[in-house]
């Protein structure tokens, strides 16, 4: 069974096609990768994915269940790391995890996944200050602890290290990479050429509501006789 | 239930800052403090009047008038005319120049109340400066006391009622040189002393406090990007709209609980003086009223805030939960004001209509409704406003479970997508 199964899916916004029909799946254990071009609808295709939109038409399966039917068991097993959000302005970092933390276990269990949290975020002592104190690094960290904390199933990330620095930007990527060593699916889009080729086993191509290519970084550069996927990425589009 | 509570808690965290209690302690502290000095006025007041006496009557009964009044009062003028009266009186800051006709002891004899005329030199247009009359009034009451005392010892009257009650009084307020005929300040005071202020005030109160936090609430979940991660967590929609609405009822009613007890110390202030018993006129209300009180308070705080929640979910950021916040406090002032001043069966049947239909109406009006047994229209507006409430509540469930909220309207969608067709290219 695939962890995600996306047919013929369309999204309108309005009269407007968000998304024009695209179809992909990203097997279990797999980090799949989307790229494309400002508002290709990657980001559409994410939030689709992560229960937050409608589908106008077609069907998107998580690991069996039918998202337009079974929305709610689809959130017990995904976690989605939007490209653009923020935290509880007056929370402390910590309570924000342990909100979070409590939609999924309670008790011990809880508390397991709030250091879990505490420690992806590497905040040190300003995880207890509250987050409108935060620079945007550290607020993305902060979100990025809290969207791995809970060993999702599926984790769907925006664009993962936006806003982030070149020494933290890389360690949330070998963290994103162990956690999928460890079981769990990675669904992402960046517009980092090297983040995708690093992490991802696979790739799409999305341009303009469809998705053009497809297949592994070694099996792209191939295709198109590139040397990296930035170039793979220029050929395709242009 | 857990995911429930999480939510009130995070709510509360989130809504209740210092910086949101503040402003309101800081206002209840100036009420209880404005309070302070009007209590400081009521005992000034009761303690002893200043006024000025015209007798134009020298029977027997004008004599005890005078008595009672000189006992209780400071009496700047005594004399027969009353221009040079009011001209004292006004110059020694008295409350009222009083007028015993010449026919005072000859009427009452003759069995027919004796009128008693009372100019009252009013020194401004506030509330405040109603509060002086009362004091006059009390003494106006000492004075039928004595003469009703006068006639039961004498025997010379076979009328009980004109016994009780051997006076009238004839009032005319000098205000900055007009004179108004047959209104003294106590009028005002009525108002001001009777729950028909404070009540429909503590519900306005707590309805924009609790549905500003409402709105604060969605405006701030869209402001910091918060609500996509709270959308894709499992926890049923209407577990996030039933977490919102009861942690701002919490906050709401605890800063509008802040807020009365330093406006309670204001009012009671007003009220000291003037003790209605409102059982001996069979007002009193029951349990069952209290009861029904309590309800129609209840469901009109959960239409309000299921209304707020609707409209919150047009915002955009704090800035605009702000101005929607507008039109709330709107709609609860208009019933506020009416029912304050008004009796809702003498109003025309268009503004009776308006005002029903307006669910923070009800609470308002229902003490003084059951005072007066009128339970039909306590009851069905109770069930009108259950009814608005549980429409509201499952059109805000239905707006959580759509993607409107993260989407927006419809129209921005349109004009949005030819721009970015054109930057496409
Ligand atoms: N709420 C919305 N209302 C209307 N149109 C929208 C909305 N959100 C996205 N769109 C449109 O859908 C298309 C795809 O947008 P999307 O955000 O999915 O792009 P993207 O690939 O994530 O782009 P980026 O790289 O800039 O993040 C764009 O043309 C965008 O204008
Ligand atoms: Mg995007």
């Amino acid at each position: 069974m695939p962890a995600v199964e996306v047919k013929d899916l369309d999204k309108n916004y309005g009269s407007f096609k968000g998304v024009k029909g695209i179809s992909f799946e990203v097997e279990d254990r797999e980090v799949f990768g989307l790229i494309g071009p400002n508002g290709a609808g990657k980001t559409t295709t994410l939030r689709v994915i992560a229960t937050l939109l409608e589908i106008s038409g077609g069907s998107v399966n998580v690991f069996g269940h039918d998202l337009a039917k079974e929305p709610h068991e689809v959130r017990k097993i995904l976690s989605y790391l939007p490209e653009d959000a923020g935290a509880y302005k007056n929370l402390t970092g910590r309570d924000y995890l342990r909100f979070i933390a409590n939609f999924f276990a309670s008790g011990q269990a809880a508390k397991d996944i709030v250091a879990r949290g505490i420690e992806i975020a590497a905040l040190g002592n300003r995880i207890d200050d509250k987050v409108n104190t935060y620079s945007k690094g550290m607020t993305r960290r902060l979100l990025v602890g809290r969207a791995l904390m809970t060993n999702p199933r599926l984790a769907i990330l925006d664009e993962l290290t936006s806003g982030l620095d070149v020494v933290n930007a890389q360690e949330i990527r070998k963290i994103v990479k162990d956690i999928a060593r460890n079981g769990t699916t990675v669904l992402l889009s960046s517009h980092n050429m090297l983040e995708v080729e690093y992490m991802c086993d696979r790739i799409a191509l999305i341009n303009d509501g469809v998705i053009v290519e497809m297949g592994t970084p070694a099996g792209l550069k191939k295709k198109y006789d590139a040397c990296n996927i930035e170039d793979v990425f220029m050929r395709v589009i242009t | 239930m857990k995911a429930l509570t999480n939510i009130i808690r995070k709510e509360i965290k989130e809504m209740l800052t210092k910086s949101t209690i503040l402003p309101i302690i800081v206002l209840a502290i100036l009420f209880g403090y404005l309070g302070n000095m009007m209590s400081g006025v009521q005992e000034e007041a009761t303690s002893e009047s200043i006024i000025g006496v015209v007798d134009l009557d020298d029977g027997v009964l004008s004599d005890i008038t005078m008595d009672v009044l000189s006992r209780g009062a400071k009496i700047v003028y005594n004399g027969t005319d009353i221009d040079e009266g009011l001209a004292v009186a006004k110059q020694e800051g008295a409350t009222a120049l009083l007028v015993i006709p010449s026919n005072f002891t000859e009427n009452i004899s003759n069995e027919t109340a004796g009128t008693i005329q009372i100019f009252w030199i009013m020194k401004g247009a506030g509330l405040l400066d109603s509060i002086s009359s009362i004091s006059v009034q009390n003494l106006i009451s000492s004075v039928e006391l004595g003469i009703s005392a006068y006639m039961i010892e004498t025997g010379s009257s076979s009328d009980p009622s004109l016994v009780l009650d051997p006076t009238t009084t004839t009032d005319t307020t000098l205000f900055k040189d007009k004179e108004m005929d047959g209104i003294s300040p106590s009028t005002l005071d009525a108002i001001i002393s009777s729950q028909s202020l404070t009540v429909p005030l503590i519900i306005m109160m707590i309805i924009m406090m609790a549905g500003g936090t409402v709105i604060s609430s969605m405006g701030m979940e869209k402001e910091s990007k918060t609500l996509e991660t709270l959308l894709t967590l499992p926890v049923k929609r209407s577990s996030i709209v039933t977490g919102k609405l009861v942690a701002s009822a919490i906050i709401g009613l605890l800063m509008a609980g802040i807020y009365m007890l330093g406006f309670n110390y204001y009012m009671t202030s007003f009220s000291a003086g003037v003790d209605i018993d409102l059982a001996e006129y069979g007002l009193a209300l029951n349990t069952l009223d209290y009861v029904l009180i309590g309800v129609s308070l209840f469901v009109s705080l959960l239409a309000a805030l299921s209304l707020c929640m609707v409209l919150g979910t047009f915002t955009r950021d704090y800035k605009s939960a702000q101005t929607l916040t507008g039109p709330v406090a709107i709609l609860a002032m208009i019933p506020m004001f009416i029912t304050m001043f008004k009796d809702y069966n003498t109003l025309p049947l268009a503004a009776q209509v308006l005002l029903f239909a307006i669910p923070f109406t009800h609470p308002m009006m229902a003490m003084r409704s059951l005072m007066f047994d009128d339970y039909i229209l306590v009851i069905s507006g109770i069930v009108y406003v259950t009814i608005f409430a549980v429409v509201m509540i499952a059109i805000a469930v239905w707006i959580f479970r759509t993607d409107r909220l993260l989407t927006g309207s419809r129209k921005r969608d349109i004009s949005k997508s030819p721009i970015m067709r054109l930057l496409k290219r």
